[in-house]
Formats: structure tokens, C-alpha cells, sequence
């Protein structure tokens, strides 16, 4: 295969670098190991950051995230719920912060609008009778998935090609000048050559080990992070503690549910991240300061994403090293075609897609401008099923009732499934259950894949989409998945529902015991 | 509390699930005056089948042919598990006591002699059981002998595919054919729920018109497999009249969430429960136990609200485990729910489940539960907690249904144990 730009990584940034380069009439081939988002994209807060946060410590990101949060309200509407934030102190909180706070935010251009504590409890009655400070601020929620599925979409529309579930395995270099990169397709174990001009390296977390391959060294450290989420939304707009950034610091608005976070523990790889029950605790211990009915609410899961944060020497704390973004052109490592894109937050993906892509294109001589902070972000029906409760919207506005409802939690019918399967069938890509749950949202309501793992599983089975034991493989990595994220929340209600899950998966079904070494390739 | 009914029993039996109904029967059974209180609901989930025991050791994932030598082992090795408490005599004891009461109750039940049966599943799996509801049995026999079978699902029934049952189980049963009917139903999209089907084959016009339907899709094939929605209160019938109209046999394919063999369980016990006198408090939990003067417990229960008071000499205790309310799991740990009675239970929290949840040792959690006296009751501080509290069925600690496939075994057989000891010392 062959192209102009070569981009690993199908976060926020490599498919905003897709569609920013498309725009320019660059064609790119984008690889992605496993699906979109599957690294910081798709474990975040989802927070489109006011910027209020960083302007005591990083002011120049606070700044970017002031302008970018604008750009995206403008331009990506359908990605985003303006909810509005607050900046809250409690009794205990450092007092020398809250003070210096709006003149740091005002310098820095972003809007705090002081609140008195019956203000901020008035907009938000769940809010702690305890507040000495309060502001409010431009905070938003940002559907990430959304995000990078438009975003990918339209740079196919336009010509670019997306390759899931291809690894890169080796990059090959001839006098400084990376040539071609070798793929492994992991679903069937072909190898792929691509050769491309330009090589585009927005791999995240893994820049590191995609750097390496290249021969070049990046110094990245492995900031880990956990969130919750609760069952139903708690609040309206993002709440945050106006202190000294630490853990459990924001409560965030999503959809029809709440996210709690985070923490930031130092992890040494990127093999197994998982939510721990330590860390789930600290979390509902931070933020009974802000919500004291925090204890009795149901939580659904937890995730774990893990921060790129470029080292820099002298910084020993992980929250005090920068989240600004890093461009690197390698020229230092003896690479003349290589680009490394990382760091940031999702706030951001847009600058740093603009960055990157405006050095791509000028080592390709292409002198066309950047278009992505004027064009609106196209907004596909295909890309919407990630919009909670728009399921149940869509198919009760369709008055199409002829169909079965195979996620009952989250309202998802057969009739969306046959559509995203198409789609992804024309993308000639699978269709299985991780897919499914990452377009819609089978699998995240309270069951937690209990009852749609199999109804789902049976359905693809009755379309001819599985041969063999691989529905029930996919299944068990399926229920693996979503565990990762229940286990360390397994208390009252959820872990009922644990027991019911394990109850029909092994009790009755007996997927324990099956063998991997039975599975036919 | 003294404007509220009270009722005197000799025996509570708290909880609704097998343990408790098999616990109320033995009771009955005995001349016991029995009441009981509890949530019919989880029935609903139950497969229907009865398992004795049927993988050990669980790390080597060995599913067991012989239940009893399965039980041998593992006795020998986990002397705690409620197994060998009881012994095998009692064991056996106790299930055909049960299985002869369902079959009074119009709801038979057939295996291989003392050997385990292999079930498969919608999923395509197998499952290890003791005994399987009568309908099943020809479906047990098919797989053993690879008799060429066409496996039927319903139109808007989900969760039922006879293309994954046929596929999944290709290489182990090539005979295998999926095909799909349509069935005329009364919901106004297009799916259609188990219990729903069912109410119309314990009428004949419905298993005319499935068997209509059926017809043209078994050519050739040995016997024809359904998902077990074959009628709830007729279900012998049912397939009787099928079998004459298609002239092949028929079984069905258990099936969970909901169960219809598992609402048939409930309605069988339900109905042989008052016709042995035990008088029924169901979807009644219980809301405050005192263990009160004269030797009594007194049991404040109701729907909600507290609505009548129960005096007992005896209480056995069959509440379930987290689904069922028996326990409870906080953030500082396990509870029991109703006399506050001491969890056998992990360290901490962290230790509570493994990093994978299909790890075949399971969950260490799953063996938390109650510690009993060689009388089943319940210990605290060494001693039993009360002089005639008993506890029977999965809240029970030291042991792991889901993973050995031991539980309706093991519920009817502990109740069996508890009922037993307190016959024992009932004041004469």
C-alpha cells in the first residue's frame, strides 16, 4: 500500500491529524493497533477544559485550552453539552489558592465569575453546605467518541484510509529516511507493508515504544488515572475543587451519568491498567468534601487511562509536569520524515492535530492552509449512537417498533446493531461485540453486558457474522473488558448484579471452561 | 407491636429460593407446622436443572462423569464444604425426597442412573447436571448419541439462536440443523417473551399451531430441539402431544432470563408446599428478627412496611447470598442481612475477586458466607449463635456453586441437613 502520511494512532489526535491533513489534500493512511480510542482518548473525563484549572502552574495551556474550548463549542456543536462549570473550595481548603485565583484567571483571559456559596448551591443543590469559595466558569462536556468518529469519518469521506486492528511491527529506514512501515493485522496475523513519504507517530501513550522501533528515543512517563462513573447524573454542570490540583478533584457531568475523578499514579508499562479498589476509595473520599451523598450512590464502573506526559528534568510530581503537548521532528535522532505528536489533553486535539499536520505538510511542500479552526466537524447519523439515551430517542421518534430490543439497559435495538454492522462491514472491519459497545452503548448500563453479552451474541450469530466457538470467545473478552472496569466498584446493587452475571456466564453457561486451545483461528 | 397479626409456627423458613422451598417441603413432609417467608423472584432465574457437583478440581477445570466420586474428592480436600457435613447417604437422601415431591407436584425430573448428564445450552456450550426437567431428557440423549436433530428458535425471541447452538457445536454434533419459525404473538413490536409462549402451549390449540409449524422444518431429522418454553403447568402434555402430532421426539433447550423451567420449579413447590400446610408469606421479607422470650424468635415481616409479627421455636435461615439479600457487601465489609450473624469473608476488599472474572479457580469472595455447627447452625464466638437457628443453601460459606456446579445439590441437601437436626430437638 502506499500514501502521502502515514499516522499511528486512532485517538483524538491522529484521526484530528487525518481530517486536518484531508482538508489540505493530503491523503493519509491512518493505523490504528486495536480500535479508535482505545488509549487516553477513550478513558478521559470528557472534560472541554474552561482552561481555569491549569492557571496557577501552566498558564500557557490554561491559555490554549481558553481558545480551543471556543474553536470546538463553534465547531463541533454535536460533540459537546455546554454545561457551564464551578470552581469550589470547601472549609480546609487552601486558603492562599482560592484567593489568588480570579486574578490568575484573568490574567490569563479565562472568565471566573465569583459566586456567593448560596449561588453555587442554588445552581447545584447537591453541593456540600461547607463552601468558602465559589466561581463560575466556561466548562463543557465533549463526547469523545463522537469526536474521533466524525472526525474519521469525514477524512475517509475525503479520501483517507483507516486500518484497525494493525500493528506496527518494524520501520524500514534507509539513510535517515523511514521508507516503509510492516504491519501485523492482528485478527488474521497478515502482514501489511505501507510506504508512505511522511511518518506521523500520535500513538499516545505508546509514542515510546513507536519511537523506539524507529530508532529514535522519546522520555515518556506513564501517568495512570482513574474514574468513576455513577448511575445517574448527579449534577449539571462540571464541578471542581478549587485547590492545588490533587485527586478527586472534578465531578463531571456525562450525558445521563456522572464521572468522578481522577488520580495520577506513576506506572512503570502499559500492560494491565486497571482500576483499583484503593483508588476508587480515594476518589469517594475526595469528593464526599464537595457531594457528602456520595456514599449512597450507585456507581456503574470504573476506568483507567494512562497520561503521556513527556518527562522533564527536575519535576518529581506527575501532576506538576507540563500537559502542554509535544512536537517533535526527530531531526536530532537522524530521522528526516518523522514526526512525534504528544502529550495534551483532549481540550487540545485540534491545536496539536494543526501543529503536527503543519509539519508534515511543509516537509511535503504542500502550502495549503489549515482549515480545521473555521470548518465546522460534519455531523454523520452514523456517528451518533454514542450519545447516550439517543437510542431510546431515535427509535421511539422512528415509531419503528418493529424490532427487538437487544440492550434493554441502554434501549439499543436489533435494527441500530444492523446498522452499525453494515458500517462497519463497508469499512471492511469486524463485527463483534467490542465494536458494538464502542458505537453504541451496549454493555454500559447497570447489567453490564449480563443479559445483552448474550442476547447480542446469539443475534450476530443468526446473521452469519461468527463461524465456530468465536462468538463465545468474543463474548468472554467482552465480559473480560467490562470487568476491568466493575471489580473494584463490586459493592451493594453492582455486586448483586456481579453475582447474576456469573451466575448465567459460568453457573449456567459454563464459559469458564471452555478452552482457548479449542478455538478454531 | 402488639396491634399487628401475629402468627405462631414452630418453623420459619426464610427465603424463597430452592433452599428455602426444599427446607419448607422437608419440614412438611415431617408433620413440621412451617411457614414461609420470602421472594419468589430469583426462581425466575433458576435453569431448572439440579446439579450435584460437577467440576473439580475447579484449577483444572475437570468436569465430572460421577457426581459422587466428584464429591469424595473434593470432600477430602475441603472437609468445610457443606458436603461433608451431610455425606453422600443423606445427600441422596435428600434428592430423591425432593425429586419425588416435584413429580407429585406434575413436574418429573429424569438422569443417567448416579452419573451426570451433559445439557447443551443456547449458547452452544455443555453443561454438567445430576437431573433435568423431563422435557429435556431426549435432548440429553440426541447429544450423546449425535442423533441428526433440527434445533427451532422463535422469531423475536432473543438470546435463542439454533445457528449459534449449530455452529458452536459442529465439530462435537455434525448432525446439527438451525432453523426459525414464526409464531403469532400478542406484543405489539415484534418480540415475544418466554413466559408469554408458554401460556400458549399448555392450551391444545397452541401445540396444534406449533406443530403446524414445525412440520415443515424437521424433514429428515431425528428429533427436534425448542427453547424450553413448552408450557408451564402442562408441560408433560405438551411435549406428548407434539411428539404424537410430529412423530419424532421432542425436547426442549434450557433456557435463563427469565427461566420458564424455572418458574415451573417455583409453581411445582408452591403448589406441594400448600398442599403439605405450610402457610406462604411470599414476596414478605423479613424486616427485624428478636430472639425473644420463651425461647422464641419473633419475626417482624411484611411487603414493605412491617405488616404481622411470626412466633417460631425454629428459624432456618436460606436467605441467599447478594442477588438474594441474605448478605450484604459494604465498604467495610460483609454483613448478614437479618441477625447481623458473623460472614466468614476475605481479608479486604482487594482480595475479594481475581483480575480475571473467568478465572476457573473463582472468586475467594464466593466462598464468604455463614459457618455452621455439624447441626447447621450458624456459629458466633465458637458456639452456635442461637440454639435453634439453622442456616441451608448458598449462603453458606466454604463453598462455590457457580463453579463447582453443585448448587441446587447443595441447597436441597443442607436444608435437608438443617430440617433434620431440628427435628431432632424439637420439644416432644
Amino acid at each position: 500500500m502506499q500514501t502521502q502520511v502515514l499516522i499511528i494512532g486512532g485517538g483524538a489526535t491522529g484521526t484530528g491529524l487525518a481530517r486536518d491533513l484531508a482538508l489540505r489534500g493530503i491523503k493519509c493512511i491512518l493505523v490504528e493497533k486495536q480500535d479508535l480510542n482505545a488509549g487516553a482518548s477513550g478513558a478521559n473525563h470528557g472534560l472541554l477544559h474552561s482552561g481555569a484549572r491549569y492557571v496557577a502552574g501552566d498558564s500557557p495551556s490554561a491559555a490554549q485550552c481558553r481558545l480551543e474550548n471556543e474553536l470546538l463549542k463553534k465547531l463541533a456543536p454535536q460533540c459537546i453539552e455546554n454545561t457551564g462549570g464551578l470552581y469550589i473550595a470547601v472549609e480546609g481548603d487552601d486558603e492562599t489558592y482560592s484567593a489568588a485565583f480570579p486574578d490568575l484567571c484573568s490574567a490569563a483571559g479565562i472568565p471566573a465569575i465569583p459566586l456567593t456559596p448560596d449561588e453555587a448551591r442554588e445552581r447545584e443543590p447537591l453541593l456540600t453546605e461547607r463552601i468558602t469559595a465559589a466561581y463560575e466558569v466556561e466548562d463543557a462536556s465533549i463526547d469523545p467518541f463522537r469526536l474521533s468518529l466524525s472526525n474519521m469519518h469525514h477524512a475517509t469521506c475525503l479520501g483517507s484510509v483507516l486500518l484497525r486492528h494493525c500493528e506496527v511491527t518494524d520501520f524500514e529506514i534507509d539513510n535517515g529516511f523511514i521508507l516503509a512501515v510492516r504491519l501485523r493485522d492482528t485478527s488474521n496475523g497478515q502482514e501489511i507493508l505501507v510506504e508512505a513519504e511522511q511518518f506521523v507517530n500520535a500513538a499516545g501513550a505508546w509514542a515510546g515504544v513507536i519511537a523506539a522501533l524507529a530508532g529514535a528515543s522519546i522520555p515518556i512517563l506513564y501517568s495512570k488515572g482513574t474514574l468513576l462513573v455513577t448511575g445517574h447524573r448527579l449534577c449539571h454542570r462540571v464541578l471542581n475543587r478549587l485547590r492545588p490540583p490533587s485527586d478527586g478533584d472534578i465531578v463531571m457531568p456525562g450525558g445521563t451519568v456522572s464521572i468522578l475523578g481522577t488520580t495520577s499514579i506513576r506506572i512503570e508499562t502499559l500492560d494491565d491498567v486497571s482500576p483499583t479498589v484503593n483508588e476508587v476509595d480515594l476518589i469517594v473520599k475526595e469528593i464526599r468534601a464537595l457531594l457528602p451523598c456520595i456514599e449512597e450512590i450507585r456507581f456503574i464502573r470504573a476506568f483507567s487511562g494512562v497520561r503521556p506526559l513527556i518527562s522533564q528534568a527536575g519535576k518529581s510530581d506527575d501532576r506538576s509536569v507540563s500537559r502542554g503537548f509535544s512536537l517533535l521532528d526527530h531531526l536530532s535522532d537522524g530521522l528526516k520524515n518523522f514526526t512525534t505528536i504528544t502529550g495534551g489533553k483532549l481540550t487540545t486535539y485540534r491545536l496539536m492535530a494543526e501543529k503536527a499536520a503543519d509539519l508534515v505538510s511543509s516537509r511535503l511542500g504542500n502550502t495549503n492552509p489549515c482549515l480545521t479552526a473555521h470548518e465546522k466537524l460534519p455531523d454523520p447519523a452514523v456517528c451518533h449512537w454514542t450519545e447516550p439515551a439517543s437510542s431510546p430517542k431515535k427509535w421511539f421518534g422512528n415509531g419503528k417498533q418493529q424490532t427487538v430490543m437487544l440492550c434493554e439497559c441502554e434501549m439499543v435495538p436489533a435494527s441500530t446493531v444492523d446498522l452499525i454492522a453494515d458500517c462497519l462491514q463497508e469499512n471492511r472491519e469486524k463485527v463483534n461485540l467490542k465494536a458494538l459497545s464502542l458505537r453504541t452503548r451496549i454493555g454500559k448500563g447497570p447489567c453490564q453486558g449480563t443479559f445483552c453479552g448474550a442476547q447480542v451474541t446469539a443475534y450476530l450469530y443468526d446473521l452469519g457474522l461468527y463461524h465456530s466457538n468465536l462468538g463465545l470467545d468474543d463474548l468472554g473478552k467482552f465480559l473480560i473488558e467490562r470487568w476491568k472496569g466493575i471489580r473494584p466498584i463490586l459493592l451493594d446493587m453492582p455486586l448483586a448484579q456481579a453475582e447474576l452475571q456469573e451466575a448465567v456466564y459460568c453457573g449456567f453457561f459454563c464459559l469458564e471452561l471452555l478452552d482457548p486451545e479449542d478455538l478454531e483461528v | 407491636m402488639e396491634d399487628k397479626e401475629t402468627i405462631d409456627a414452630e418453623l420459619a423458613v426464610i427465603g424463597a429460593g430452592i433452599a428455602g422451598m426444599a427446607a419448607a417441603m422437608f419440614a412438611s413432609n415431617r408433620g413440621i407446622p412451617t411457614v414461609q417467608i420470602g421472594r419468589t423472584g430469583e426462581l425466575a432465574f433458576a435453569s431448572g436443572l439440579i446439579d450435584l457437583m460437577g467440576v473439580h478440581p475447579l484449577a483444572q477445570k475437570h468436569v465430572q462423569e460421577d457426581p459422587w466420586a466428584a464429591i469424595d474428592l473434593l470432600t477430602k480436600v475441603s472437609p468445610q464444604h457443606p458436603y461433608a457435613r451431610l455425606g453422600k447417604k443423606k445427600i441422596l437422601e435428600a434428592l430423591n425426597e425432593a425429586i419425588a415431591f416435584l413429580e407429585q407436584s406434575g413436574l418429573p425430573y429424569q438422569g443417567s442412573g448416579e452419573k451426570n448428564s451433559l445439557v447443551p445450552t443456547p449458547a452452544g456450550t455443555l453443561k454438567p447436571t445430576y437431573r433435568v426437567q423431563s422435557g429435556m431428557w431426549n435432548g440429553v440423549q440426541s447429544l450423546k448419541l449425535g442423533t441428526p436433530c433440527t434445533i427451532v428458535g422463535f422469531q423475536g425471541l432473543k438470546g435463542f439462536s439454533p445457528q449459534q447452538m449449530k455452529t458452536v457445536l459442529e465439530r462435537r454434533w455434525p448432525g446439527l440443523r438451525a432453523a426459525r419459525i414464526s409464531f403469532p404473538a400478542a406484543s405489539s413490536n415484534s418480540e415475544i417473551y418466554p413466559e408469554q409462549l408458554a401460556l400458549r402451549f399448555d392450551l391444545p390449540e397452541g401445540r396444534r399451531l406449533l406443530a403446524d409449524l414445525l412440520r415443515p422444518n424437521i424433514m429428515n431429522a431425528g428429533a427436534v430441539g425448542l427453547p424450553a418454553v413448552l408450557g408451564i403447568y402442562r408441560s408433560k402434555q405438551a411435549i406428548e402431544d407434539l411428539e404424537e402430532a410430529l412423530g419424532i421426539p421432542v425436547f426442549e433447550i434450557p433456557t435463563i432470563l427469565p427461566s420458564v423451567p424455572g418458574i415451573r420449579l417455583k409453581e411445582a413447590f408452591c403448589s406441594g408446599l400448600q398442599r403439605n400446610g405450610v402457610r406462604l408469606f411470599h414476596q414478605f421479607r423479613v424486616l427485624e428478627a428478636a430472639p425473644a422470650r420463651k425461647a422464641k424468635f419473633h419475626l417482624t415481616v411484611g411487603r414493605k412496611n412491617a405488616e404481622l409479627t411470626i412466633r417460631a421455636s425454629g428459624v432456618i435461615l436460606a436467605s441467599g447470598r447478594f442477588l438474594g439479600g441474605g448478605l450484604h457487601a459494604g465498604r467495610n465489609g460483609i454483613h448478614e442481612s437479618i441477625f447481623d450473624l458473623p460472614v466468614h469473608q476475605p481479608e479486604n476488599r482487594e482480595l475479594w475477586h481475581r483480575m480475571n472474572p473467568m478465572d476457573p479457580r473463582g472468586h475467594p469472595i464466593n466462598r464468604a458466607g455463614l459457618e455452621v455447627d455439624k447441626n447447621f447452625r450458624p456459629l458466633k464466638n465458637g458456639g452456635p449463635a442461637f440454639e435453634n437457628l439453622y442456616a441451608a443453601g448458598s449462603i453458606l460459606a466454604h463453598q462455590d456453586w457457580m463453579r463447582m456446579k453443585c448448587g441446587s445439590g447443595l441447597s436441597i441437601a443442607t436444608a435437608f441437613g438443617a430440617v433434620e437436626a431440628f427435628g431432632t430437638s424439637r420439644p416432644r
